[in-house]
């Protein structure tokens, strides 16, 4: 741990963190960043670049890292583009490099330097544009391969994560001295503050500066500000959490880190939470991030941020390098020098942009250090800096020798947040800083975040903001004694790059973009900020140009001769820093997507061993095996000869369920319906379809009249949402005056199809006795109250999806698993079968009904057949357009069977109809091919489909072709009952 | 986004369902143009860049229809009261 200053730092020395970095063992303190941990031992390049492969080292010390970038942890945990400054270190931690092969210190693409001309702005627009066979097998692997960041993992995370919610008066977004300063205030009010920071300890820059408050270290003036809000019971701190987002009306995005700072999560506790903060009012206090300079191989590992060198030296006592050269256009640059020398490093020299006149006076204060007004031409070194070019303004050239080269460009207000919902911020000329301009509702910026960028100004803007926003909620407070603090200049001279460059200066480290590449895209006419940005990717990937963002402006600006503030900004969106996708889904994964319904026979079928499938949220049974059976074919078959000449059971349950009633409840139904009801008699069923308002079909189903006032209507699975929310919208905005009220009773019964010729005799057994269901008594579409043997309460419709002798039974719903088991055990020697929804398919089928892949939403009632149900009696929901007469039109695809003409070919839904000698293609298309089976009654494969003028077509012969699977064969049109035309089987 | 359901107060909008403009009006059916005054009414729709009002389902709540006053340029909401007090006013005019 050659580069750890021995006293000094918020590290813990006490508590070794043992960790890996491309396998090789190392270790930190408690307190460290992985960053400051490798600097600690003396391990600068950590990473390749993007594009040309370039040694990369550390840049940052905090979220904005654009180079060092790393895999943090292993196998399904495995986590890629991890920023290093941002990483807690723990005992265990592993981390990998990433973008090398074979390895980080012998890359061979680093070649691709190289041939760097094939990668300049637009790269991927021009080099790899032709052919264009090329791009899956040639050009997208090779640029997978060389271009890439880090690898996600390819097992299923083990992790889990969790969303939440908070609300609060206030939310203070970053706790350095503005933050903290803001909290205070606010909370001393009373307002309930909730304080989040994207570190892993609170307070900022408090920890990273030799200044001091009041005469006391900031850093001890922090955690007394961080105790005292600790002690509130409104206030919530939340370290380890990033404010990613601001959205509408107040809401906050946050990701809490809540044990990446371990191995592994506790058991019972997430790994991340994502939290949706509701505050009243918010304060932006997230600081600035510092600008680079632009020099020759700038981006050599050893080349950091002037700030960050601070950070490295005063919070994690590392010495990123023993012999400094400090480059600065700004007097924030002078105080690294100061920090430097402080903690026993050497600094070869500080190399100032500015005025001699200026460089003079301030190195009047510093006597030791070598001062040059110039500037830095080039960094020069293998994988790490090993000396400058420098050039005074005299004109005197000189090599300096170092093997640190601290860089300030000065520092950008952190301002991402204030435009999230659209606003641009504005470029203030004489600081050279964007600033917020225009917020959203309920914010106030203070501190470095709003361009006041010292120390005393953080605090008064951010205590002043604090109360501000408190009042704003109703609460008051005072303001606190300003505290004295050390006295510092942020004064700036902009130098967007140097005059004479040695190498390649780059703008954007994370993208490999330079200089030449912003002058190539401005020559070729990508003179929008915006275009800039897509053409030379500058200010994307996983850090969104943090530190380059403002120097590409100031670039292209300066390129064109017209003012920044003509350029203007790119747009900032959520995530401020990347999200974890895991993180956004939270629970909902796999099964717990979203909640599954259990029908109400779930228990009974699954201890008969049914299989089940996803029908939307439900899990329904698909067929019933038996011992031997050992596809869907044979259940399938099975089941549905027993419907056609035993009985069988299924549940239906999960058809939607209305209860309407009213004294309007009819001409609610009316209107709703496009057949006709008025003529429905109590106890009788009927069949009804819904039209939307535009003349295509809607839903279908049965109402049952229950009462004078009183209706139960169904739907379909699918739609039972749909439908119940359209009768609400119908209800409350079309007809509010009608005296009607409905529910969904959907989860409230269950429901049991008993079809088949033995139906009647096996409800018998199961109803009360006196009970009649002969024909004359209970005809085919009755329906009405029931006892059960034991004297429970049921409801019996003798309604049929099969097109036999069938009935639907209801219970309430927590009697439905006793019931089908009654109906099971007392119709064993009826011969009983339980079906599922495969046998429901293939019955359907048989009979012509329509179901979802006919109802497909492309449909009219023409189209399926049921033209002659529409009332030309009534007004009701799409009565108007659905007579247009493109939707009657006969030559539009309408509803046929079809049947194989070999009887031993197979059919697959969705294939196309082509007159049986046209050519295979889009203009003989006549319609295609929507539900087929293999008819165990007919012993062939059937189906239904849309054929133009289909229902005039009956007996012709017609090619089905499947392109994709390269399939056709011969079938035979007919009409689409295929069994039992005439009705006879479910009147008997 | 956040919606001040009358009835259950500040919802978030997932627990809406969104159905699109709450000011046309169902024409007549029996009305000489009928035909094409339904197809104003269920095709033509304004995008206005500004404050628009429409109408929101309280699905995951009260099961209340909601016409909503929305800002389409930041998506701001000035309230929201039950449809059936907006619609049945027109009737009553
Ligand atoms: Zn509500």
């Amino acid at each position: 741990m050659s580069s750890r200053i021995a006293q000094g730092g918020a590290i813990n020395r006490q508590q070794v963190c043992r960790f890996t970095f491309d396998g090789a063992g190392y270790s930190g303190y408690a307190g460290d960043s992985l960053a400051s941990a490798l600097l600690a031992n003396d391990i600068r390049l950590v990473g390749r670049s993007f594009k040309y492969h370039r040694p990369r080292g550390i840049l940052s010390a905090g979220s904005e890292e654009p180079n060092a970038l790393v895999e943090l942890r292993s196998g399904a945990r495995r986590e890629p583009n991890t920023r290093a400054t941002d990483i807690e270190l723990y005992d265990g931690l592993e981390a990998t490099s990433q973008n090398r092969w074979p390895s980080l210190k012998f890359d061979v693409q680093a070649i691709n330097g190289l041939f760097s001309p094939l990668f300049v702005a637009g790269f991927y627009y021009k080099t790899f544009m032709w052919p264009a066979s090329f791009w899956e097998k040639v050009y997208e692997p090779l640029i997978r391969r060389a271009a890439g960041l880090g690898r996600a993992a390819l097992e299923a995370d083990p992790d889990h994560y969790e969303k939440s919610w908070a609300h609060c008066d206030v939310l203070v977004i970053g706790a350095g001295p503005a933050g903290l300063a803001a909290a205070l205030t606010a909370a001393r009010t009373g307002a309930r503050v909730i304080l989040a920071d994207e570190n892993f300890v609170l307070g900022g820059r408090c920890l990273a500066e030799r200044r001091t408050i009041d005469g006391q270290p900031a850093a001890d003036w922090a955690a007394q500000a961080i105790a005292e809000l600790r002690s509130m019971p409104d206030v919530r701190l939340f370290p380890r959490t990033t404010v990613f987002g601001v959205f509408d009306d107040g809401v906050y995005g946050a990701v809490e880190r809540v044990n990446d700072h371990l191995p592994v999560p506790p058991e019972f506790q997430p790994r991340q939470r994502v939290w949706r903060f509701i505050a009243k009012q918010a304060v932006l206090a997230s600081g600035a991030i510092e600008r680079p300079l632009v020099f020759g191989n700038n981006d050599l590992p050893g080349v950091m941020l002037a700030g960050a060198v601070r950070t490295y030296l005063n919070r994690y006592a590392v010495l990123p390098g023993r012999r400094a050269v400090v480059f600065t256009d700004n007097d924030d640059g002078w105080t690294t020098a100061a920090d430097l020398v402080a903690a026993g490093g050497q600094v070869a020299a500080i190399v100032d942009s500015r005025e001699p006149v200026i460089v003079s006076e301030l190195a009047r204060r510093f006597p030791d250090i070598q001062a040059i007004a110039g500037e830095v031409n080039g960094a020069r070194g293998g994988r790490h800096v090993e000396s400058v070019e420098v050039t005074s303004r005299t004109g005197t050239s000189h090599r300096i020798d170092c093997n640190l080269v601290a860089m300030s460009g000065g520092w950008s207000p952190t301002l991402h947040l204030t435009s999230h919902k659209g606003n641009r911020p504005r470029w203030d000329e004489e600081r050279s800083i964007f600033v917020p301009d225009m917020l959203p509702t309920g914010m106030r910026v203070a501190g470095a975040a709003n361009g006041d960028m010292t120390l005393g100004e953080a605090l008064v803007t951010g205590f002043r903001q604090g109360l501000t926003a408190a009042a704003s909620c109703g609460f008051s407070g005072s303001m606190p004694a300003l505290p004295r603090v050390t006295e510092e200049s942020a004064r700036r001279v902009p130098l967007w790059r140097v005059r004479q460059a040695l190498g390649k200066c780059f703008v954007d480290f994370q993208n490999d973009v330079t200089t030449d590449d912003v002058e190539l895209a401005e020559h070729e006419g990508y003179r929008s900020i915006e275009h800039l940005k897509r053409y030379t990717t500058l200010g994307m990937a996983t850090d969104q140009g943090k530190t380059s963002g403002v120097t590409g402006i100031a670039l292209l600006a300066q390129r064109r001769s017209i003012p920044v503030a003509a350029t203007g900004t790119t747009t900032f969106r959520p995530p401020y820093t990347p999200v974890a996708m895991g993180a956004l889904a939270g629970h909902h994964r796999g099964m717990d997507f979203r909640p599954t319904r259990y029908a109400p026979s779930h228990r009974w079928a699954s201890e008969l061993g049914a299989s089940f499938t996803e029908s939307g949220p439900w899990l329904r049974a698909q067929w019933f095996p038996r011992a031997g059976e050992t596809d869907w074919f044979e259940p399938t078959c099975r089941e549905v000869k027993a419907v056609r000449s035993t009985v069988g059971l299924c549940d239906v349950s999960t058809l939607g369920k209305i209860d309407v009633q009213g004294p309007d409840a009819l001409k609610f139904i009316e209107r709703l319906y496009a057949n006709n009801f008025a003529t429905l008699a109590v106890g009788r069923t009927r069949y009804g379809i819904m039209l939307r308002e535009d003349g295509f079909m809607f839903d279908d189903g049965t109402a049952a009249r229950l009462a004078e006032n009183r209706y139960l209507i169904t739907t379909t699975t699918a739609h039972a949402v749909q439908v119940y929310q359209h009768m609400h919208l119908c209800h409350q905005t079309l007809w509010p005056e009608l005296d009607v009220q409905f529910v969904s009773v959907t989860d409230q019964w269950a429901q049991f199809a008993v079809a088949g010729p033995r139906s009647r005799a096996l409800l018998q057994r199961v109803l009360d006795p006196r009970c009649d269901l002969s024909n004359e008594a209970f005809p085919f579409m009755a329906c009405g109250e029931v006892a059960l043997r034991n004297g429970e309460p049921a409801r019996l419709f003798r309604i049929s999806f099969s097109g036999e002798l069938a009935y639907e039974i209801a219970v309430p719903g927590h009697r439905g698993d006793a019931l089908i088991r009654t109906l099971h055990d007392a119709g064993q020697d009826l011969g009983v079968v339980p079906y599922g929804l495969e046998a429901l398919n293939v019955l359907r089928v048989e009979k012509g009904h329509v179901v979802g892949s006919e109802l497909n939403g492309q449909t009219t009632a023409h189209d399926l057949g049921f033209g002659r149900m529409l009332s030309t009696q009534k007004d009701f929901i799409g009565s108007v357009l659905g007579r247009r007469a493109n939707l009657i039109d006969p030559a539009r695809p309408r509803l046929v069977g079809i049947k194989t003409v070999d009887r031993n070919a197979k059919l697959a839904g969705g294939m196309h109809f082509i007159p049986q000698h046209a050519q295979r293609s889009i203009e003989h298309d006549q319609g295609h091919v929507t539900s087929v089976c293999y008819s165990p009654i007919l012993e062939q494969w059937i189906g239904l489909g849309l054929l133009t003028n289909g229902p005039d077509r009956h007996g012709e012969k017609v090619m089905v072709v499947d392109p994709l699977r390269g399939a056709e064969t011969l079938v035979e049109i007919c009409s689409p009952v295929f069994i039992d035309p005439e009705g006879a089987r479910l009147r008997g | 986004m956040r919606i001040p359901c009358p009835h259950c107060g500040p919802r978030t909008h997932e627990e809406f369902t969104y159905y699109g403009d709450a000011t046309v009006r169902r024409p007549s059916a029996t009305g000489p143009d009928a035909e094409a005054a339904f197809y104003d009414y269920v095709y033509t729709r304004d995008n206005p860049c500004g404050l628009h009002r429409e109408l929101w389902f309280h699905q995951g709540g009260c099961h209340e229809w909601l016409v909503v006053e929305r800002d389409t340029r930041n998506h701001d909401i000035k309230g929201a009261v039950p449809a059936r007090s907006v619609f049945s006013a027109d009737d009553a005019t």
